[in-house]
């Protein structure tokens, strides 16, 4: 029987809290960007280094990205949709570290990830047009959609969740069962492909991530 | 009786799962087609175009990732089976 997919493993528990291992995982990725981050900007310098140049191509990237989605100042939204992209890349390709599960792989991480959009969107909204203007986008384009509007903001938000949970649980999955079937070299094939479908996802999310926001930041 | 909620469970399951991938994957072909001949007109915005279209594609296949996940709920969240 395998392990169903929808629970997960505790890893210890702390007094009368159960620590599971997305959350070991989730805090191991965590700190390996940070301590990567930190490494990388501790010598700033006006003729970059290797690092420091492929650093910028990052940052400039996001920059153009976000600019191009939403006009005015993109530092804004850089920290947010910067470090989206940056963890759910990290966290899905956390897979190819032996014994490692991707955090992505499980319910609660995406669901975290997807009410921060969701949180972040409303304070976008409220923040750029006021509390009077942003229950008013929910009217628009006339009252009759109120019902409407409310739903697709859930539920554009839980998709995101589920998009994200499918496809990088399905990954695992495929390649768990492979590798139960023929272990040696088989599964290689299919882990390249959940790397792609890792960096798809990742990309994906913080697109949708930045729409969403755009659209509470824009005209609604 | 539990037996037979588990098999129908599992034939269903896979049915989700077959049925549920035929219309994301018509709809990705289109998608992509439509795409293809849109840059092949205007090479010139291929970024915005790409961009646009993988999103496109995510929202598409976000309707075969529900079917995954209603099968994965028959198959290990089953609230009929005891």
């Amino acid at each position: 029987m395998i392990a169903s997919p929808l629970s997960a493993v505790p890893a210890f528990s702390l007094g009368p809290t159960i620590v599971t291992w997305p959350v070991v995982t989730t805090w191991g990725v965590m700190a390996a960007i940070a301590l990567a981050s930190f490494l990388a900007t501790r010598r700033l310098s006006l003729r970059p280094s290797r690092a420091q140049a492929v650093l910028e191509l990052v940052v400039t990237t996001l920059n153009d990205e976000i600019a191009a989605t939403i006009p005015g100042d993109p530092g804004r939204f850089r920290t947010l949709i910067g470090t989206l992209l940056l963890f759910i890349l990290c966290a899905n390709w956390s897979s190819l570290i032996p014994g490692v599960e991707p955090p992505t792989a499980h319910l609660e991480t995406d669901a975290a990830l997807a009410f921060t959009v969701l949180v972040a969107g409303v304070y976008w909204g409220i923040r750029s047009r006021g509390l009077g203007g942003w229950l008013r986008t929910f009217a628009k384009p006339s009252f009759v959609m109120i019902p409407l509007n409310v739903v697709e903001q859930i539920t554009r938000h839980f998709s995101l969740m589920v998009r994200l949970f499918g496809n990088v649980m399905s990954g695992v999955f495929v390649v768990g069962i492979v590798g139960a079937l023929a272990g040696l070299l088989v599964p290689i094939p299919l882990m390249a492909l959940d790397m792609l479908t890792g960096a798809v996802q990742a990309y994906i999310f913080a697109t949708l991530a930045l729409v969403f926001i755009g659209s509470a930041v824009n005209e609604g | 009786m539990n037996d037979l909620i588990q098999i129908v469970s599992i034939v269903s399951a896979a049915f989700a799962v077959g049925l549920g991938a035929i219309g994301p994957a018509l709809a990705e072909g289109r998608a992509v087609a439509a795409a293809l001949e849109a840059i092949a007109r205007q090479p010139e915005s291929a970024g915005t175009i790409s961009r646009t279209l993988f999103v496109g594609l995510a929202m598409i296949e976000t309707m075969a990732i529900y079917c995954l996940v209603i099968a994965l709920l028959l198959l290990f969240a089953n609230p009929f089976v005891k």
